[in-house]
């Protein structure tokens, strides 16, 4: 079946070699920081965890959102998905894999990362969150291998595979929850300690990776063969638009709590990350962009008739993305730490090596994604 | 009663999964509740009192930073965003935050010791993911810094900021080494760990000694005849935001 990604067009492996290049960059970057330390990138005392943890946190929400496209077709015969549940599955193969790396490069002492399986220790929420991302990795990399075998036999699936999708999706649910426990169970960061985190997660999950997929269906449709077809976009514009909009309203509702009670506590992080706290406003001009496009793409979403328009879909789908990737791939993480225990407002900003890195976290999980689309478009070619 | 055959089994499967259940729970929860137990059985309690009025006559005075930091070979690292302190201080107003109104912000004194506090409940400890930190039975949160993976998820608990990483190599910035006490690596976590070492050969703590007024009383909080508690019961003591639960073992004197 991988001999598929071995044939290909000039242009397919041009992009090929980009992506390696990016890995390589990403590479290099690494091995700078394993030689010198994580005192390569823009992190410090007060704000230990950056845009590494941030873009884990991210892209767990991507790869729970294959049960978007999971869910309606083998619960609900949704048919428009049959030709993508495919794509959602393999998008989560290659999101957990990135999870795993921005981990994995966050670590003091890499070579010791295996301690967690040593010593397993379920009090900590760590615990659970390794358990629930390999389980995930594994239930739909089988999933999309015994799917994708099966398809290129001619044959059906075999029975037993169902059972196995219905149980990816609670999974996928757990994976977002387990995350989102990560945070809001600790004494001492207001800003992560509200109980609607889990939701928040899992709403700007079902947006942002809903909101990906209808980019790469169309960008599959351009350079490929392979259509997922007008009606199955549509739809998936219409889970985008609800996700979006449960999105919102949750993080309305985290601004109410925290800035009408008026407690120092809560509200002071989202006046760091809204107005600047002490002089620093960095990430200011982040969060007021994330809003923006988030109340653009409400408005090209919400009204049916931007929505059809498969051009202004896919402008809202990408300002969905970004916006998203922006508060939850940084914003929510950095203004944890922010004040600090000891009332420190202290600024955080990537590194070049620190970008270098997750450019090639990056570029591993679009290699990843465009040899398993490949193979797929491929197989469904030479049926 | 009959109990069939399959009633039994299902009761049984029953039992299973709540016992397995249980463990799980249990497992969950038990870092949390071993030290009262063991304070029930007779052990220590390490804690320490800290008088602030007599930190307020020395304004200015750091001996007992400078002593810890010696003695385990804390680095002196040029960019402060990579800075590893053990016991150092900070302005009131910063360690009791939201406790001064605009009247006291004098009579409580420019700044306070601060350390790890050693928590009854240390959220450090629950979170760690390989048991890297710990609780000893005598209160004593340690470090194992062999074991640590330096995922920072410890520093992102503890509600006290008393956790320092080290982002860079601290060998070379260690002026003048303590060849007793081991130096960390790049990329381990920590902290304060209430001179272990010299509790070991019975001795106090190296700040304690340090403290030319003997402003650090430190003790067994499980004793009653104690010098700490006879301190403790005397005079009103506060700990680092209660609230959280955590339980510190360090009081301030105020």
């Amino acid at each position: 079946m991988l001999d598929k990604a071995l044939k290909g067009s000039g242009r397919y492996w041009g992009w090929i070699a980009f992506l390696l290049a990016l890995i390589a960059v990403g590479f290099t970057c690494y091995l700078r920081q394993l030689a010198y330390g994580l005192g390569i990138t823009g992190l410090s005392r007060d704000v230990s965890w950056g845009i590494y943890i941030a873009q884990f946190t991210f892209f767990v929400g991507v790869a729970a959102s294959a049960v978007m496209v999971v869910l309606p077709y083998y619960l609900h015969n949704v048919q428009q998905f049959a030709r993508i549940t495919i794509l959602g599955e393999l998008l989560a193969v290659a999101a957990v894999t990135m999870c795993m790396l921005f981990i994995f490069v966050d670590m003091g002492q890499p070579a010791r990362v295996l301690n967690v399986l040593l010593y397993p220790t379920p009090h900590s929420m760590m615990f659970w969150d390794m358990i629930s991302l390999t389980g995930y990795l594994l239930l739909n990399g089988v999933i999309a291998w015994v799917m994708l075998s099966a398809e290129q036999k001619g044959r059906p699936a075999p029975s037993w595979i169902k059972p196995v999708i219905i149980l990816s999706i609670p999974w996928a649910i757990s994976i977002h929850t387990v995350t989102a426990f990560l945070y809001n169970g600790l004494p001492g960061r207001p800003l992560w300690f509200t109980a609607i985190l889990a939701p928040r997660f899992l709403a700007s999950a079902f947006a942002s990776g809903p909101a990906l997929l209808i980019l790469l269906c169309l960008a599959l449709r351009r350079l490929t063969s392979f259509d997922a077809g007008q009606e199955a976009i549509r739809r998936l514009g219409v889970i985008v638009a609800y996700a979006m909009t449960v999105n919102v309203f949750f993080l309305f509702l985290e601004l109410f709590t925290a800035l009408y009670s008026g407690m120092p506590d809560h509200a002071e992080p989202f006046e760091y990350l809204f107005f600047g706290l002490d002089g620093k406003n960095g990430l200011v001009p982040v969060m007021w962009l994330s809003v923006v496009l988030a109340l653009a793409s409400l408005l090209a979403l919400l009204v049916p008739r931007f929505r059809r328009n498969e051009r202004v879909l896919a402008l809202a789908s990408l300002a969905v993305f970004l916006s998203l990737w922006l508060e939850k791939g940084m914003g929510l993480i950095v203004a944890g730490f922010v004040p600090s225990p000891l009332r420190a407002v202290t600024s955080y900003a990537p590194t070049a090596p620190e970008w270098g890195i997750v450019a090639g976290v990056w570029g591993i999980g679009a290699l990843l994604l465009t040899i398993f689309y490949k193979i797929t478009v491929s197989l469904r070619e030479a049926n | 009663m009959k109990l069939t055959r399959k009633d039994f089994l299902r009761v049984l499967a029953g039992s299973a999964v709540a016992v397995g259940a249980g463990t799980l729970v249990h497992a969950v929860g038990s870092a949390n509740d071993r030290e009262s137990a063991e304070a029930k059985n007779g052990k220590k309690r390490w804690g320490m009192a800290i008088d602030l009025q007599k930190c307020r006559e020395e304004k200015g005075c750091d001996l007992c930073s400078r002593a810890c930091h010696r003695s385990h070979n804390v680095p002196r690292l040029p960019d402060p965003a990579h800075e590893v302190k053990w016991l150092w201080n900070e302005p009131n107003g910063k360690v009791f935050p939201f406790q001064q109104n605009d009247y006291t912000r004098h009579a409580l004194g420019e700044t306070v010791p601060v350390l790890c506090n050693h928590c009854t409940n240390p959220a450090c400890v629950r979170v760690c993911p390989t048991q890297a930190t710990w609780k000893r039975g005598d209160g004593v949160v340690m470090m194992d810094y062999h074991r640590c993976i330096g995922c920072r998820y410890c520093m992102a608990a503890c509600p006290y900021g008393s956790r320092s990483f080290n982002y860079v190599d601290p060998r070379p910035h260690l002026g003048a080494p303590n060849p007793d006490f081991p130096p960390r690596t790049a990329g381990v976590v920590e902290k304060c760990n209430f001179c272990e070492e010299r509790l070991a050969d019975g001795k106090q703590p190296a700040c304690v000694e340090a403290c030319p007024r003997n402003a650090m009383v430190f003790g067994d909080l499980n004793d009653g005849n104690s010098p700490i508690r006879q301190l403790l019961s005397g005079r009103y003591a506060v700990q680092r935001q209660p609230e959280l639960g955590c339980g510190p073992s360090i009081f301030y004197l105020v």
